[in-house]
Order: C-alpha cells, then structure tokens, then sequence
C-alpha cells in the first residue's frame, strides 16, 4: 500500500505530504472493506444457522425474504437498527454503551489477519497468529462490561461465567496453536499456511501445495489431537452450545446480553457469528492447509487470476465446513454444568494439549522433516482421518435408512389412506397468503380485526 | 446488625428472583434463590400466580357443568383430570359407566399420558440446553392431538368424559390411526433413547443430581413416577385398580439407579421413558380387547346427588390425581377439593436444591415435572 500511495504521487506530481494522506485513505479503504466482508459473513451465518437448524428440526426455516429466504438477515438487522435503543434506569451508561463496542471491536479486529487467498489479507502481521488471540481477549472485557453495566443479576451471572470461561479456555487454545507455530517455524498466517506443502523438499507433484497429508492435522498424531483440543476450546471461546453457559436460555434468561435491544444487541449477536467464522477460518489456516490447491507451489498460485480465486474458493469452502460443525454442535447437545465446564477444561484440556506440545516438539527434533518416515506419518494419519469420516457417513446414512418414512409421516393420512390436500393445510393453518385473502373476503372476520 | 434470618440474606448471599417470568420455570412459578455465586443456599418456591378458583367455581356450578373446568386443572393431563372428577361423581350417584366407554376413557387417558411425558421429556431436555428433543417430541405429541380432536373435537382441553360414560364413540378408522401411531411411535421411542437418554452430557447433568430417598419421597407426598423414581412401588392403576386397568397387563418401572443413585433426576427422567413404553403396551391390549356396546350409562338430566363425601383418585401423568367431593344433597357439589402431584413435588424443592448449582435447580424442576396451573389451580 505504501508503493501504491507512492506510485499516485509520483503520478499526479504532488510534493511527498500527499503520500502519507493517500496512504492514510489507503487503510481507512481496506478497513472498510474487511469490515463490511465481515458483517456479510456474519449475516450469512445467522442465516445459514436458522436454515440448518430447521432442517435439524425437522422444519423450513426462514424462507420467505429473497430467494431461499437470502435477504433474512438484511431484514432482520433493519428491524434491530429500528428498534428503541433501551438503557435500563438504573445501568451503568456509559458502560453500558461501550460494552458492544469492545465485543465487536474484538471480533471483527481480528478479521484483518485472515488469510482469505494469498494476496486477499488485510495484514500479513509478522506476529498474526498471536495478534489473533490477543485481539480476541476484548471480547470477554466486553461480556463481562455488559453484565456489569447491566445492572442485572442474570446479567452479572451470566458476565462472570462468560469471563471465567474465556480466560480458562485460552489456554489450552493457545498451547494447541502453539504446537502448530511448532510445526511452521513461524507466526504469520500466510507463513503458516506456505508450510503446509510450500516447503523445498514439496518439489514432487503428489507432495506439493494443498494435498491433505501435507496438512498439519494429518502431521503426526499429537497434531492430529491438537486439533480437536482447539475446536473444542474454541467452541467453548465462542460461547456456544455444549459451552454456552454465559447466554444459558433456560438458566440465565439470555445471560449478558438480556437488556440489550435494537443496534447494541445486534453488536453482541454480529459478534458471536463472526466469532464462528473466525474460529473455523483459524482453524483452516492452522491445521487444514488454508488456501493451497493440491498440486500446485504457493509461488505458481501467486502468478495467476484463476488460480487465486480458486485459493479463494477453497479457503471459504473449508472454512464453511467448520461453520457448519459448529452450527450442528448446537442443535444436537445438551450443555455442561459450570463446574463441569471448569474441570473438561483443567483436567482434561489444558494436560493433553501440554503433551500435544511436548509430542509435536519432539516429533520435529527426532524425525527430520521430508524423510521417508515423515512421509509415512503422514500417509498414516490421513488415512486414519478419511477412515473416520467414511465411518461417520457409514454410521448416518445407517441411521436414516432405519427411520425411512419416519421423517416426514403423517398419521392422519395413513389411515384413512387420503392424500395430502393442500387446501385443507390452508384453511387450517393459513399458511399461504392467497388462501388467507380469500378467508377474508368470503368470511367478513378479517375485517372486523382489521 | 441485622442477623441473618431466613428472610434477611447473609451479606455473602446473592438473592435472585427467579419467576414469575423465567423461561424455565413452566408457566408462571418464582422462586427465590439465596446463591453463593453459582451455588444455591436455598430456593424458597412461590407459588399462586396461576390460582384461578377452579374448586370455588365448582360450588356454583352443576355437577357436569364443572366437567370442562377440570380440564384447566392441569392443561397437559385434562384427560385425567376429567376421569377422577367422573369416577368421583359415579360413586355417589352408584353409577357403572358401561365397559366400552371405560375402555375408551383408559385409551384416552394412556395417549394422554403420553402426550404429558413427551412435553416434560422435550422440556428436560431443552432446560438442558438441547432444542432439538423438545421439536421432535412435540412433533409426535402433534399426531395425538390431532387424534384427539377427531375423536372429541378439542385437542387441548379435551372434555371428553361426561358422569357415567364418555361423550364420542370412535370408529375403526380412528382404532387404525391408533394402531399406526402406535407402530410409529414405538420406534421414536427407541430412537429417543439412543440418541438422548444415554447422550453422556445429559447423563452427567442428572446423574446424582438431587437425590430423594424413598422416605423424603414418601414424607413429601411425591407422587406418581417421582415417588416410583425413588424406588416406592406404588402404582393407583395395579394397586387400587379403577377402571378396566385390572383386565389390563402392564408393569411399573422403577428408579434403579441405573447411571448414578436410586431417586436422582436421572431416574425421574428414565421412569418418564419406560413409562410411556409401558402405555403404547397398555393401548395396544385396548385396541384388541375393546368391546361393542353402549358409550354412556343412564344418567338423569339434572343430576341430584344425594349427601355424602367421596374421595376418588386416578393415576396421572404427574401421579395420584385425587378429588374430594362433598355432595349436600342439591345439584351443584358443596365443595370441591383436588389433590395434585405438582404440588406435593413444589413443596420438596426447597428441602432438596440446598448447596446445588442454578443450573441443577432447572433440572430439578424439570425432572419434578412441576406444572404451575395444577400446583395453584
């Protein structure tokens, strides 16, 4: 950005101040996009999360707004900025309002090292990766803000476990991000991402680029377990479901975020989806080869167009796979207790992901990187993962063929053996909006309300 | 200094009002929760914000102009609450309802104890935090209410039994959709239990959470499957044997401490499980033994009831369902008294949720299965 600011000066024949003031515009520009980008993200995935919660349940979703019910979260945000901005009277104000700043501050920060493609990064910082986690930790300042400000108890509940939480699973997500920094050799995340497969010895076409035995997941066994210990940490960092204690519905009315209303509430709730992407993108960077295409060396990626959209595509592909587990989570488990929530992370986390450290740093010490048996490692650890997605497929397609028709059965409709009329749906339900203006015209009902 | 008393908080207490509009208290119910941060001292239970003298109209009403009240009782057990108040009257006017009108009150009765267990089960597990249950379990309960409006006209409160019979007869279409939920259900039910009742994070959340020892159980008139998940063996329908339930095979499940202690929440939650297996059994030998006749005894127009004092009880979703009549001799009851399972189960709570986390309260409530209308009625 600095050459290109230079370069309009030079251009335009402007005296050197101009520079700076272009190069200024510069970041405010790019600021704007990876904000905006962001916000798209984070509305598509509340939207992606109402879709697949209804096919979860057995149910549509929203479908109504745009084609598939796209627009939903355009329509819903428009009602949340109509809304009234609600400060109950006895809250802290100015805290009050500055807690969803923090939140989405925290989030949407750390959007500016994602490494989308090779060239689409707002920041390739030296330190991205740690830059990461601390621009993250804002968050739990601003839960546990809102909970304070509040003036709620449930509130206060919910800020104080949510602070708690964080801070704790920090830990095993930074020691289990740490063993990947192990296995790079660096912190920058495109630097993380060219060390899956960009390497001198990745010269053959079978070992070159994004191949999945050259990503870290499949790298030795400890960073195989690495990984399922930064998922599950990070699932209980975004706060959700089996982790969602500080939102608990049921316990804490809706937690830190209960007297929030219109723009601020849609800061907190931006913030969490964000989050989700965040944390699947992190994961992708780390451990599942990024924006590499299987055959092909970063530096011919770097050359071309296609290639770099290609990188792109895949990036957001793998990215909304984690999305989509993360989602999945949440409508399948129940959630843990708090002291339960505090011993998975002290008991079981933070020691294994301590071995995964110590494994990974002994891996690389024993086993020099490129030989035969660092390619059998590989080769093993990939299969033994493609082994168990197949089982996983195996064991669900099982399933649903054991329910068949039981998915969409109807009782009345067996017996009597009548098909499904559609126009009895209507009267009963109203659920079309034609059937609905005929009730009003031929019955006087819907007048009288109106 | 103010020492602490009972209503005086310690300075270390955090009192929470929990209620009257909490999402996990089922209807209006509040509680008040002495913490010490995320750990309860006490709950003290308040309850009388659904009373709706549903035993004072009775005294102005007919004896079978009361009927439909009853089924405010308790919206999801208004079956129940019909048949105790019928069985109630037919013994103080010396009526036997006809077997095939006794044999359509225990079908409809069985369905809606099914129905009852598939809301508290879905309401366990969305308190726990899993959506999921409750949608599918509601999804099924939405295949009885449709039943039931075909064979009453109401899906909710059903008035469906009247004094010495019951007010429609069904037809075999209506005994085939039986049979074919019945087949349909029987494996959701096993599906239920695969995927939830063992699922290891809702194990662990009720597993030797809140214990209640036969003798707790039995001093605070639990009732029903919270008494059974104690380990008392006491069922109204085998050991009084009302109604047709003598004809009828059928076992009682008990609390046996299966993943943690005899009368934990979990055991409340598995007896909910095995008892609605044990009901598709019972509407299964209903189907096969339900015999032709009439529906509805000779009743005269204006019922007259002569003096005496009744006390009739079924066995309800929640447990023994009891009411107490006292007739004076004109057309409308001198006093009406019920005696509901909920409320027996709200007077524990305070005595069991001392040094239990919030989040164990809701479960507590939950697995108790407390219903705010039938506690205040």
């Amino acid at each position: 950005m600095e050459e290109l600011s230079r370069n309009i000066v030079e251009a335009l024949g402007l005296n050197p101040f101009w520079e700076q003031v272009f190069y200024a515009l510069a970041i405010i520009v790019v600021a704007v996009v990876v904000f905006m980008a962001a916000l798209t993200i984070a509305g598509l995935l509340t939207y992606l999360e109402r879709r697949v919660a209804g096919r979860i349940q057995s149910r549509v979703g929203p479908n109504r707004v745009g084609p598939l019910g796209l627009l939903q979260w355009l329509a819903d945000g428009l009602k949340l900025v109509m809304k009234e901005d609600l400060i109950p009277a006895c809250a802290d104000r100015p805290m009050f309002r500055l807690a969803p700043y923090a939140v989405v501050v925290g989030v949407f920060a750390a959007f500016v090292s994602v490494p989308f493609g090779q060239l689409l990064i707002a920041a390739d910082l030296n330190v991205g990766i740690i830059y990461l986690l601390a621009i993250t930790s804002l968050v739990s300042v601003g839960v546990l803000m809102s909970g304070w400000a509040s003036n709620n108890k449930w509130s206060l509940l919910g800020g104080i476990r949510s602070a708690a939480q964080i801070v704790s699973y920090e830990v095993p997500s930074a020691l289990s991000i740490l063993s990947v920094v192990l296995l790079a050799g660096t912190l920058s995340m495109q630097g993380i991402i060219q060390a899956q497969g960009g390497q001198e010895y990745h010269a053959e076409f079978w070992a070159r680029g994004g191949w999945p035995w050259n990503w870290f997941i499949f790298h030795n066994p400890f960073a195989f377990i690495a990984f399922f210990l930064y998922f599950t940490a990070a699932v209980a960092e975004g706060n959700r479901t089996p982790f969602d204690l500080p939102e608990a519905e049921s316990e804490l009315v809706s937690g830190y975020n209960t007297e929030y209303s219109g723009m601020r509430f849609a800061g907190f709730f931006l913030g969490e989806f964000a989050n989700i992407y965040l944390m699947s993108a992190v994961a992708t960077t780390l451990f599942f080869g990024g924006w590499q295409i299987p055959g092909i060396l970063p530096e011919e990626q770097a050359s071309s167009w296609s290639l770099q959209l290609m990188g792109l595509l895949i990036f957001v592909f793998k990215a909304a796979i984690g999305c989509f587990v993360v989602i999945w989570l949440r409508w399948t488990l129940p959630r843990l207790r708090v002291d339960q929530l505090m011993g998975l992370c002290y008991k079981y986390l933070v020691p294994f992901a301590f071995i995964c450290l110590g494994g990974n740093a002994v891996y690389i010490l024993l086993i020099k990187a490129g030989s035969t048996f660092d390619w059998i490692v590989h080769g093993a650890m990939t299969l033994f993962g493609f082994a168990l997605v197949v089982y996983f497929f195996v064991r669900v397609t099982h399933h649903i063929r054991l329910v068949k028709d039981r998915v969409d059965f109807d009782i009345l409709s067996r017996g009597t053996k009548k098909p499904f009329d559609p126009a009895v749906q209507t009267r009963r339900y109203g659920r079309h909006r034609k059937g609905a203006r005929a009730l009003e015209i031929t019955g006087q009902q819907g007048k009288e309300i109106g | 200094m103010i020492e602490p008393t009972d209503n005086n908080p310690q300075r270390s207490e955090l009192v929470l009002n929990m209620g009257p509009h909490h999402p996990s208290t089922h209807g209006v119910l509040r509680f008040v929760v002495y913490t010490d941060g995320e750990i309860m001292r006490r709950a003290q239970p308040d309850i009388g914000y659904l009373h709706r003298g549903i035993e004072k109209i009775a005294e102005n009403k007919t004896y079978p102009g009361y009927m439909p009240f009853t089924d405010r009782i308790n919206y999801l057990e208004a079956m129940f609450c019909n048949q105790a108040y019928a069985i109630a009257i037919e013994k103080i006017l010396g009526i036997t309802p006809p077997e095939r009108a006794e044999f359509l009150r225990v079908i409809a009765c069985e369905l809606n104890r099914i129905a009852s267990h598939q809301v508290t089960l879905g309401c366990i597990a969305m308190d726990l935090g899993a959506f999921t249950p409750f949608v599918y379990l509601l999804r099924e309960r939405e295949k009885i209410n449709d039943m039931m409006e075909a064979l009453c006209g109401n899906r909710l409160t059903h008035n469906y039994m009247r004094i010495g019979g019951v007010s429609a007869d069904l037809d075999d279409t209506w005994l085939g959709n039986l049979e074919g939920f019945l087949d349909h259900f029987e494996l959701i039910l096993e599906e239920f239990t695969s995927l939830i009742v063992y699922n290891e994070i809702l194990v662990k959340r009720l597993a030797d959470v809140a214990v209640i020892c036969a003798a707790d159980a039995v001093g605070y008139g639990l009732v029903g499957p919270n008494l059974r998940a104690s380990g008392v063996n006491w069922d109204c329908r085998r050991d009084l044997g009302y109604s047709v339930y003598p004809q009828l095979e059928f076992d009682v499940p008990l609390g046996r401490g299966e993943r943690g202690t005899v009368g934990d929440c979990f055991e409340r939650f598995v007896v909910r499980v095995e008892e609605m297996k044990q009901s598709c059994r019972i509407l299964r030998q209903c189907l096969r033994k339900l015999p032709d006749g009439e529906i509805q005894a000779k009743v005269p127009k204006m019922i007259k009831a002569p003096k005496a004092e009744v006390y009739s009880c079924v066995e309800g979703a929640r447990g023994e369902l009891g009411v107490y009549v006292v007739a004076d001799g004109t057309t409308k009851p001198y006093r009406v008294k019920w005696r509901t399972g909920s409320f027996s189960a709200m007077s524990i709570v305070e005595a069991i949720s001392r040094g239990l986390m919030i989040a164990d309260l809701v479960a507590v409530i939950a697995t108790l299965d407390v219903i705010a209308p039938e506690t205040d009625r």
